[in-house]
């Protein structure tokens, strides 16, 4: 059954996706992949489009991935599905336990599972460059990558050093677009 | 205007308008319902934000459900939280329609492969900074960075073996180390508790 797999599957995601966005990257891959709805190249396609349309990435995701398996109710589902454990857990935070959260034995866990989600979102990050980076399953690089790569970061590293803020996404994503048009 | 309506408003205006989600979302929260409406104070709102770090979900749906939560209740908070979602919600259904259906020519596939490699450079980019923060803020790092090592190794090992990345026994994994290493029941030590 499409739909419940939809809403469950999305429930599990809403539930554990500590540290905004990119934290819940990778458990959206892990999760899209396992089922088939989407392969590498269009999760990587989809993060895009989720970063250059407005609102939160996590529920663009959800409502892409759930219209396209199911169409709109799959649509509705997969969002409910992602918005419904953060929107029960801080009405319950709000109502009910406002210290909780200040707890030392809360804080202890959180102390716990924030490095481990900054070690997988840096693997995912770096895993997904590697992919793009090499042709046939790491045997052989893709030059034309590499060097769309290693401009790129080089932008971003100079733009950081001379203005002293983040290159918007938006605009990295305009500049990547453009030299994937003009190199490949 | 009635306050249920005024909140769906503002909080759809407030989805329409932010790219980037997460924190790109905390300054136009900040002009809208602390500076124009006067539905939170700044304190407040850095509140929220601790809140919606602490717990899962996206943290624009964290705040518009508190924000809506106390100026109108229940029916507030609704109203708020659908609000954020639904400009979004009705352009991706839009596009869900033909995107992949664009993907096929060849001149967006072309660009489309070169966002690739931002999308890459953009989660790396997101990990340095929280790592970056770790290193600068947190007085457990030294217990900390081996964490962050050593779920990086697993991760790249499993993604290389082209493996099925455990995320959720990672999580519950990772929570049950830090309550044993960090938690000291007896010693209540006060420290900054945003890391």
């Amino acid at each position: 059954m499409i739909y419940l797999e939809l809403l469950f599957s999305f429930l599990k995601i809403g539930l554990f996706a500590f540290g905004g966005a990119y934290g819940a990257v990778p458990l959206i891959r892990d999760v899209v992949m396992a089922h088939g709805w989407a392969d590498e190249a269009l999760f990587a396609n989809l993060v895009a489009l989720s970063e250059a349309t407005p609102g939160p990435i996590m529920v663009n995701m959800a409502t892409y991935i759930g219209c396209r398996q199911a169409g709109l109710a799959g649509g509705i589902l997969a969002t409910l599905g992602v918005v419904l454990p953060s929107f029960l857990i801080i009405l319950a935070v709000t109502i009910l336990f406002q210290s909780l959260l200040k707890k030392t034995s809360v804080q202890a866990v959180l102390k716990g599972v924030k490095p481990c989600l900054m070690g997988v979102i840096l693997a995912t990050g770096v895993s997904m460059g590697a992919s793009v980076c090499t042709a046939e399953t790491f045997r052989s690089a893709d030059l034309t990558a590499c060097s769309i790569l290693f401009f790129l970061v080089v932008v971003t590293l100079l733009y950081r050093r001379l203005r002293k803020a983040e290159l918007s996404p938006i605009l990295l994503i305009s500049l990547a677009a453009f030299c994937g048009c003009i190199f490949y | 205007m009635s306050p249920i309506i005024d909140l769906f408003l503002t909080f759809a205006k407030v989805g329409a308008f932010t790219f980037g989600g997460g924190y790109a979302m905390i300054s136009l929260l900040d002009h809208a319902c602390v500076e124009q409406k006067g539905w939170l104070s700044s304190d407040e709102l850095m509140d929220v934000t601790v809140i919606a770090e602490s717990t899962p979900g996206p943290i624009a749906i964290n705040c518009a459900t508190y924000t809506g939560y106390k100026v109108a209740g229940m029916a507030g908070a609704i109203s708020a939280t659908v609000g954020i979602i639904l400009p979004s919600f009705l352009l991706l259904f839009f596009i869900s329609r033909f995107f992949e259906g664009i993907l096929a020519v060849p001149f967006v596939a072309k660009a489309f492969r070169g966002i690739r490699i931002a999308v890459a450079i953009l989660i790396v980019q997101a990990a340095v900074k929280m790592i970056g923060n770790l290193c600068k803020k947190s007085p457990h790092r030294k217990l900390q960075l081996p964490i962050v090592g050593l779920f990086f190794l697993l991760t790249v090992g499993l993604n290389m073996a082209g493996a099925h990345i455990p995320t959720i026994p990672f999580i519950l994994g990772s929570g049950l180390v830090g309550f044993f290493l960090f938690h000291r029941p007896n010693r209540k030590r006060k420290e900054e508790s945003r890391l």
